[in-house]
C-alpha cells in the first residue's frame, strides 16, 4: 500500500513557475490513497492563473501501453506545454518521464509507504516510497531504485563503460540521469542545494 | 600541519597511499612509511579499502602520527550512518588529525562480506558538507557542538578519465559547493584526457593532485582496464609492460612509465598522489626520476 501526499504549495509553484503545464492525474489503483480534493482544488488556481493547457485523468498510468493509448488525443496539448506536472505515486511519475522523454515531466506528489501489498508497478520503474520524492531533480529516474547505492547528489566514480559497478548488467543510474537531464535542457539541476536523506519521512504520515 | 596550507603556498603537494593490514600487527606498515615515505607531505590511510575489512583508518592515522608522518584520514559512507561519521571526525580532530579526503565508497558486494549491509546514509557530497557544518559548530541535526569547532582539509576525489567525464565534473563541482579544499585522482595513465580534464576543471578554483598507480605488471594493467572504473592503460604501455620482462618484475619499467605521466602533467595540476599499492619502497625512486 502506498499513500501520495502533495508537495508544499511553494514547491509545486517553484515547479511550475510562469511556464504552461499541462497536468495529469492519476487516480490510481485500489493501494493508493490519492490527495484528490486537494489536487482539485490546487488544478483550479493554476487554471485561474491561466497557465494550464490541458488535464488528463486516468488510473494506472503506470501502464505504459495504456498511458501511451491515452495520451495520443492529448499530445498537442502537451507539445503545447513546458512541464508536465504529474499527480501519482513515483512510479505514475517515471513511467511518464520516459514516455514524454523530451519533455520535463515533474512529479507534484510525495510518495510514503504504508504497510501491505503493492500495485500493478511494472518491473522497469520502482517506488522506494520514500516520502520525498526525488525526480523534480533527476529527470523523472529514481535515483534511490536506480543507483545500486541510492545516491541523492550525482555518480560515485564506480561506472565502467556507462555500467554499475555491482552489476555489469545494470546501467548507471547517474549516467542515465545525467543525459535524461542533458536531453530535456536542464544540466543546471546539478547545481541544486546538497541533498541529504530524510529516513524520517515515514513518521511524516502518521503525524 | 594542514596540506591545504601548502597548496596556498604554491607547493606541489606529494602524498602516498597506505593500506593498513588485516590485523593489529602495523610495524611492518610503519617501517616502510617511516623508511620510503618520511620524504613526503602526507600519507592518505585507506578506510576499508574496496570493501575488504581491515585494521581501521583512524588508528593507523594516529600510529602514523605518532612516527611524525602527516596522516590523510580518508573516510568513506559504506560503512558509518551519519552519527558515527560525524563522531569520528570528532575522535580525528581530537587527535589532531586534521586532514581528511571523503569519499562515498565501494560498494558492500565488492568486498569479503558481500553479505553486509551497504549503509551510504550519506554520500560523498554530503559528508563533505556536513563536515562544513561541524567546522561552524552545529552538527548535521542543527545541535552546538560545544567548545572550539574542529578544522580540516578537506579532500575528496574525482575520476578524470573516466567515460562519463561530465558527469564526473558536475559531480566535482557538486563537491566544491559542499566544501572540498582539495581534490585526489583516480589513476591516470592517459595524460592528453587528464590534461583535457584539468582544463575544465581549472574553474572551479580548487588544487588537484595527479593519481598515480605504478603499473606492476601485464596482468595487473589489463585486469585495471577490464575492472576498475576510470581507468584504461593504453595499448603501448601494455607493450612497454610486456617487452622486458625482467626489467618489469623489477619494477624499473613501472616507475619509468609513471615518472613520465607525473612529468608530462606536473604543469597543469597542483600535485601527485601516489597509490602504490604495496610498492612504497619505489616511491622514492619514482620522484627522483619524476624530478619532484
Amino acid at each position: 500500500m502506498l499513500i501520495t501526499q502533495l508537495k508544499s504549495k511553494e514547491t509545486i509553484a517553484s515547479l511550475v513557475d510562469g511556464k504552461k503545464v499541462f497536468i495529469i492525474n492519476c487516480h490510481g489503483c485500489k493501494e493508493v490513497h490519492f490527495p484528490e480534493k486537494e489536487a482539485d482544488e490546487l488544478q483550479k488556481e493554476m487554471m485561474a492563473a491561466g497557465n494550464v493547457t490541458g488535464i488528463m485523468t486516468r488510473d494506472y498510468i503506470c501502464n505504459p501501453e495504456n498511458t501511451k493509448l491515452r495520451l495520443q488525443k492529448y499530445m498537442d496539448k502537451i507539445e503545447a506545454a513546458d512541464v508536465v506536472l504529474v499527480f501519482s505515486c513515483g512510479v505514475g511519475v517515471q513511467t511518464l518521464a520516459e514516455i514524454l522523454e523530451d519533455k520535463i515531466v515533474c512529479a507534484a506528489c510525495d510518495t510514503y509507504h504504508l504497510p501491505g501489498g503493492q500495485g500493478v508497478t511494472p518491473l522497469e520503474y520502482d517506488c522506494q516510497q520514500c516520502g520525498e520524492c526525488y525526480l523534480n531533480l533527476t529527470g523523472g529516474i529514481c535515483p534511490l531504485t536506480a543507483c545500486s547505492k541510492s545516491l541523492v547528489n550525482g555518480q560515485c566514480g564506480g561506472s565502467k563503460n556507462g555500467k554499475c559497478e555491482v552489476d555489469s548488467n545494470m546501467e548507471c543510474g547517474w549516467e542515465r540521469i545525467y543525459r535524461r537531464l542533458a536531453q530535456i535542457g536542464r544540466l543546471d539541476i546539478m547545481k541544486c542545494p546538497v541533498q541529504v536523506r530524510n529516513y524520517a519521512t515515514d513518521d511524516e504520515v502518521s503525524k | 600541519m594542514k596540506i591545504t596550507e601548502l597548496f596556498e603556498r604554491g607547493e606541489f603537494v606529494v602524498s602516498a597511499e597506505v593500506g593498513p593490514p588485516k590485523g593489529i600487527h602495523i610495524e611492518h606498515l610503519l617501517e616502510e612509511a617511516k623508511t620510503y615515505l618520511s620524504g613526503i607531505t602526507a600519507v592518505n590511510v585507506t578506510d576499508n579499502q574496496s570493501s575488504v575489512m581491515r585494521l581501521g583508518s583512524l588508528a593507523t592515522c594516529k600510529a602514523l602520527k605518532d612516527e611524525g608522518l602527516t596522516p590523510i584520514f580518508q573516510l568513506t559512507c559504506r560503512d558509518r550512518n551519519r552519527i558515527a561519521l560525524q563522531s569520528d571526525l570528532l575522535s580525528a580532530a581530537m587527535l589532531g588529525i586534521d586532514n581528511i579526503l571523503c569519499l562515498t565508497g565501494d560498494h558492500t558486494k565488492m568486498g569479503d562480506h558481500p553479505q553486509a549491509k551497504p549503509v551510504f546514509d550519506l554520500d560523498s557530497v554530503s559528508l563533505l558538507h556536513t563536515v562544513k557544518q561541524l567546522e561552524e559548530g552545529v552538527d548535521l541535526g542543527g545541535n552546538q557542538l560545544v567548545g572550539e569547532p574542529p578544522k580540516f582539509a578537506k579532500g575528496a576525489v574525482v575520476s578524470p578519465c573516466s567515460d562519463s567525464v561530465d558527469a564526473q565534473l558536475a559531480k566535482m563541482e557538486r563537491k566544491v559547493m559542499a566544501g572540498a579544499d582539495y581534490f585526489q585522482t583516480q589513476a591516470v595513465y592517459e595524460p592528453e584526457k587528464f590534461i583535457e580534464f584539468m582544463e575544465k576543471a581549472k574553474q572551479f578554483g580548487k588544487p588537484v593532485q595527479l593519481g598515480i598507480v605504478i603499473p606492476k605488471s601485464v596482468g595487473m594493467a589489463k585486469y585495471m582496464n577490464n575492472n576498475v572504473a576510470g581507468i584504461h592503460v593504453p595499448d603501448e604501455m601494455i607493450a612497454e609492460l610486456a617487452a622486458d620482462k625482467e626489467k618489469t618484475k623489477a619494477g624499473i619499467t613501472g616507475v619509468e612509465i609513471a615518472a613520465r605521466i607525473i612529468k608530462e602533467c606536473k604543469p597543469y595540476c597542483q600535485g601527485v598522489h601516489i597509490m602504490a599499492l604495496g610498492w612504497e619502497s619505489k616511491v622514492p625512486d619514482l620522484l627522483k626520476l619524476a624530478e619532484i
